[in-house]
Formats: C-alpha cells, sequence, structure tokens
C-alpha cells in the first residue's frame, strides 16, 4: 500500500517489491526450518539415554514353572512368564473372544507371531505396558478369576481401564486396548540366558 | 441521533515528577482509553465477576510459582524431596506450596464459571468470535499449564498421569511411536521428559497465558463486554458520545471487582487452611509417595478439572475413537460462534430448546466430571456414554435446535434497576 501513496517520477516498482518481499521471507523461513533442527532433535533420546538402552541379559534357570519375573529394560517392565502346560493349554477355544487372535495389527517380532507370541512355547516374553494408555497389566493367571468372571482363562488385566489379556498377551473384546501386548526383541544367549532388547544373539549358542 | 462526539476536556498535565514522567509515557491516555473511559454495560450480574478473577488468580499463581521455583530441583532423584522439602522445612513453604496447588484448581473453577457465563448469554457470537477463540487459546494453555505442573511433584500419579497423558499421543496414526518417544525424551517417563515439563511449566506456557491473556483483553476492549441481555449497548449512544447503558469500567466495576476478589481469597483461604487436598480431589492421595515406575496405582484419575474428558475417553471401547472424541469434545468449543444460528444471544430471550440444551450440556459436564474420577467399570461407562451423547449433542445439533427455537424480542435497551 506504501507505493499508492507515491505519485509521478519516483513511482515504485509495487511487483519487483512484492517479489523481494516474498523472496526474503521464503529464503527467512528456510533459515528458520533449520534452525530449529536442532531445538527439536535435543528432545529425542539423549546418549546416555540410548546408551542405557542397550539389550539385557536375563538368567531364567531360576524362574519356577507358572511364575513371572519382571526385569526393566528400557525403562519399561518386561514380563517374562514360565508356562505350564495347562497355561499353555489355556490358549486355545476363546479365539472368538479377542480383537486379534493371529497378531496380524499387533506388535511383536517376527518369531513371536504365533499362537503362543513367543520363540518357544513355555517362555512369555512381554512388554508389560498396556497397549491402550500404558499402565501395567496385572498378572491374574488363576482361570476365573473372581472379578473377571467364571469363564476367565487366565492372563493379564490392566486395573487402569479394564483391558484383558490372554496367557499370550491377546487383548479380549471390551477392552480399551486394540492391540494385543508388544512382544520386545529377544533371544537366548544360552538355553538359560535370555537377552532382552536384540533379535539375535552375535556370541555361541545362538538360538 | 448519535451527535458528534464532543471533543475530550483538555486533560491537566501536571508539573513535576508526574508532568515529567507523563510526557515520556502514555499513562494518561492509557488510563482514559482503557479504565475511566472504557464503557462497559451497567447491568453485569454476578456471572461477570469470574474473567477478573481469572486475572488475579494468574497473579497469584505466578506469585506463588516462582517463590516454589527457588526450592524445587527438577530430576527424578530430586523433585518428590524437594517437594517435601518444601512442605517440611522451608520457612512458610506449605503455604506457598497449597496456595499454589489451591490456585491451580481455583483457576479451573473460575474459568469455568468465565466460560458458562458465554455460554449462558451468549457472549461468544458476533462480534466477539475472535474474543472467544483467544479465550479457547488460554483454556488450552491452562490445559498444558496446569498438566506439566501435576507432573513435577513426581509422586506415584504425577508419573502415571503423565504416562497416560503422553501416550494418548501414540494414538495418532503412523507418527504416534515416535512422537510419543520424542515428547518423553526417553524410553519411558524419565528425568528427560521431567526437565522440559519443568522448563514449560515455569516458562514458556506462562508466557504464552500472559501472551494470550493480553490479546484477550485487547479483544475484549475493542468489541466491548457483552451482557446479561445480549444487546450492543455501543448502538445507543448518549449525547457525550457514551453509550447511554454503560458505565465507566474504573471506579465501577473495579470496586465491584475487587470486592468479588476478597469473597474468593476468603474461600481460597479456607480450603488452603482448612482441606488443602479437598479430599483428594484437589491433591490426589497416591501423589504423596514418589514415583514408582514398575507399580501403577490401583485406580488412576487426573486431577477433577480434566474428568469430564477422561470420562469420554474411557467410555469409548476403540482406543484411537476414544481419544479421538476426547479431543473433539474439546475443540467444538471453538465452533460455537459459527454453530450456534439463533438470532438472539442471551437465553433470557432464547426459548426452550436453547434453553434445554444448554441445562442438558452443564449436567452432562457435570456428570462426567464426576464420571471421570470413578472406575472405568459397569454402570459408570454406561453413564458416562449417556452423558457423553448429551454432551455432544449439546454442540452438534445447535445449527438445527439453535435456528428452529423461538425465541422472544429482545428490548432495545438493558433491563437494569437501579438501587434507589
Amino acid at each position: 500500500m506504501a507505493g499508492d501513496a507515491v505519485t509521478g517520477d519516483d513511482q515504485v516498482d509495487t511487483s519487483r517489491r512484492v517479489f523481494l518481499t516474498a523472496a526474503t521471507a521464503a529464503t527467512g523461513a528456510v533459515g528458520v526450518a533449520f534452525a530449529l533442527v536442532p531445538f527439536i532433535s535435543s528432545w529425542m533420546p539423549s546418549e546416555r539415554a540410548r546408551a542405557f538402552g542397550a539389550p539385557t541379559e536375563l538368567d531364567i534357570s531360576k524362574i519356577d514353572p507358572g511364575q513371572m519375573v519382571i526385569v526393566v529394560w528400557r525403562k519399561q517392565p518386561i514380563y517374562v512368564v514360565r508356562r505350564t502346560a495347562a497355561m499353555l493349554a489355556s490358549l486355545a477355544g476363546h479365539d472368538d473372544r479377542l480383537k486379534d487372535p493371529t497378531s496380524s495389527e499387533s506388535d511383536q517380532p517376527s518369531y513371536a507371531k504365533n499362537l503362543q507370541r513367543s520363540r518357544t512355547g513355555e517362555y512369555l516374553v512381554l512388554i508389560g505396558v498396556c497397549t491402550h494408555l500404558g499402565c501395567l497389566p496385572k498378572a491374574r493367571f488363576e482361570p476365573g478369576f473372581p472379578e473377571l468372571g467364571a469363564d476367565w482363562p487366565g492372563g493379564f488385566f490392566c486395573p487402569c481401564h479394564g483391558s484383558r489379556f490372554d496367557l499370550a498377551g491377546r487383548v479380549f473384546d471390551g477392552s480399551p486396548a486394540s492391540v494385543n501386548l508388544r512382544v520386545p526383541p529377544y533371544a537366548y544367549q544360552t538355553e538359560q540366558t535370555l537377552v532382552i532388547g536384540s533379535d539375535a544373539v552375535n556370541q555361541k549358542g545362538a538360538a | 441521533m448519535a451527535p458528534p462526539v464532543p471533543p475530550p476536556a483538555a486533560t491537566p498535565k501536571p508539573g513535576g515528577l508526574r508532568g515529567w514522567l507523563y510526557k515520556r509515557f502514555p499513562i494518561q491516555e492509557f488510563i482514559a482509553d482503557q479504565l475511566t473511559g472504557y464503557y462497559a454495560p451497567k447491568n453485569f450480574n454476578f456471572w461477570y465477576f469470574f474473567g477478573s478473577l481469572a486475572l488475579v488468580v494468574l497473579v497469584l499463581q505466578l506469585a506463588t510459582g516462582i517463590f516454589l521455583t527457588m526450592f524445587y530441583k527438577p530430576g527424578e532423584a530430586t523433585s518428590f524431596d524437594s517437594v517435601e522439602f518444601i512442605m517440611r522445612e522451608v520457612q512458610w513453604g506449605w503455604l506457598i506450596r497449597y496456595m499454589h496447588s489451591t490456585g491451580a484448581s481455583v483457576f479451573f473453577i473460575v474459568v469455568y464459571l468465565h466460560m458458562f457465563r458465554a455460554l449462558l448469554y451468549g457472549s461468544y457470537k458476533a462480534p466477539r468470535e475472535l474474543l472467544w477463540l483467544l479465550g479457547m487459546l488460554v483454556y488450552l494453555a491452562l490445559m498444558a499449564e496446569a498438566f506439566f505442573g501435576y507432573v513435577l511433584p513426581w509422586g506415584n500419579m504425577s508419573f502415571w498421569g503423565a504416562q497416560v497423558i503422553v501416550n494418548l499421543f501414540g494414538t495418532i496414526p503412523v507418527i504416534g511411536s515416535d512422537l510419543v518417544l520424542w515428547i518423553r525424551g526417553d524410553y519411558g517417563i524419565a528425568d528427560a521428559t521431567l526437565g522440559r515439563f519443568f522448563a514449560l511449566h515455569v516458562a514458556a506456557v506462562p508466557l504464552a497465558i500472559l501472551l494470550l491473556v493480553a490479546l484477550h483483553l485487547v479483544a475484549l476492549h475493542q468489541t466491548g463486554s457483552n451482557n446479561p441481555d445480549g444487546i450492543e449497548i455501543k448502538e445507543r449512544v448518549g449525547a457525550d458520545g457514551h453509550p447511554l447503558d454503560g458505565i465507566p469500567f474504573h471506579p465501577y466495576y473495579t470496586v465491584k471487582d475487587i470486592m468479588g476478589v476478597g469473597v474468593m481469597l476468603i474461600f481460597i483461604a479456607i480450603v488452603v487452611f482448612f482441606v488443602p487436598s479437598f479430599g483428594g480431589v484437589f491433591l490426589e492421595a497416591p501423589n504423596f509417595e514418589p514415583a514408582n515406575p514398575m507399580s501403577t496405582p490401583e485406580h488412576i484419575a487426573p486431577v477433577w478439572y480434566f474428568t469430564p474428558y477422561y470420562a469420554i475417553l474411557r467410555a469409548v471401547p476403540d482406543q484411537r475413537a476414544g481419544a479421538l472424541l476426547m479431543f473433539l469434545a474439546v475443540a467444538l468449543f471453538v465452533f460455537l460462534p459459527w454453530l450456534d444460528r439463533s438470532p438472539v444471544k442471551s437465553m433470557r430471550y432464547r426459548g426452550l430448546l436453547s434453553r434445554g440444551a444448554l441445562a442438558i450440556f452443564a449436567v452432562s459436564f457435570v456428570a462426567l466430571g464426576y464420571l471421570g474420577l470413578q472406575p472405568a467399570e459397569g454402570l459408570y461407562v454406561i453413564l458416562a456414554r449417556v452423558f457423553g451423547v448429551g454432551y455432544f449433542s449439546f454442540f452438534l445439533l445447535m445449527p438445527w435446535y439453535s435456528r428452529i427455537d423461538k425465541v422472544k424480542p429482545v428490548p432495545e435497551r438493558v433491563r437494569f434497576h437501579g438501587h434507589a
């Protein structure tokens, strides 16, 4: 509009001014975008946080059948359950009550994308964080647990919003969570040593 | 009507220090434009206290917050202990902290009543749409501020509240899990998360709130206040050029508002001195234990001012749809100026449909607030669905019911009875 006020010989080349203003603004915007990179990146996990996120080992020889141990990996509880034959048998027969019985929508390594959701049927390894909003599901392994009804096959129950999962971490219908509990990458370093956080073991005895 | 506005009486130019100052800074002009010469409708009622009260609470939160910052140490290892240090060892620290924690709840009480006033008298309608939008931005910033502040004491409810809220962003398709990692700065809610929430709580968001409040006031003074009759007082101007139904903000409303501040401070003092945790509603019991990433509290509920939205989140069996509806429940307020098709602003002149809808909304909001504090099971979930429908129908059916609603004629002048 400044150009309108000027008349006569001092006429302003408005189109040139508009172009130069736009070009300057665009260059400035690119500069701002680049300048934002370090600030935005500073919020990503620090080198220290990444180092503490390295794989962790667990001796599974001390876990009794039917027992669960919890280890921490990447600030998250990892549930390791040594399932009994009866617990494994409980997985069959309620597919029609599950949201994702074949785990096709859920997050797990390819070697855990099976009925038992594990490398070997006996040991179940799960990230113990509800896929709904991140609470810790509680172990409710007894079939027919009073609060969960007579047809409860045993599994996990999230106290926050009532999501229910079976003994392979598969979510039941009617739960606010929409996918199964996640399975972390893991591998057996030896028969009795579990490595959580890595798909493969570099040393001898890799599973 | 409306004769030409007479020139303002020449303001006396005092000498001395005041004269020196006035020559260099437009104090006199500011007072004349924005206070003694700013005309507000003379028929303000009880509902018009809450804007200025919100401003007072903001100042209270800034003042107490600055002092808490002097003793608080953000960090996984230090946060909880430093809050206990404030409560037990800092001289009068308990009082400053309780004023701050009570102030947070009072802020929301005052803001919710302030917003309800706008719904009652159609204050969001043209020409005040931008005023309403700026107010909504203040509300959003306030929610962020309250959430970050709630995490800082690093009690177990702080931790799990942060976990639940941050994970809400994980429901966004494609970018969700990376976004959550970026927000937390670690693989779980951790020291890094606490540090950034502290910076946002004490610096970034308060600055944004101050700026937005200033813009809200500028927009208010441009259009002038609405009033319980929903009449534009600027349309009827007296011989002096001032609205016939207006009175100067100062001294008339400053004095009225100071009385309101006094009453509010009495209520704040009662809570601070006698019931600082307000029965677990203002400060929740699990937050008196340090954060424990390996133990979820039996029952997670946010502080009361978020529970209406939380109840909506939990009422939906699908996670992504629940998060979306919760977001929508907040966002719908933004669209009110365009959803409302009524030719009339104030509920005083609206018919049964509009009044009924507002009543259903108010009841639903309060009921959802209660349900969000209860466990998500059985009857509570069913009721949350019922009231959720009530909540959303207020907004979504508004274009329909506000148009066919039978309205009464609006008087030309505001209804006002002076005290003899």
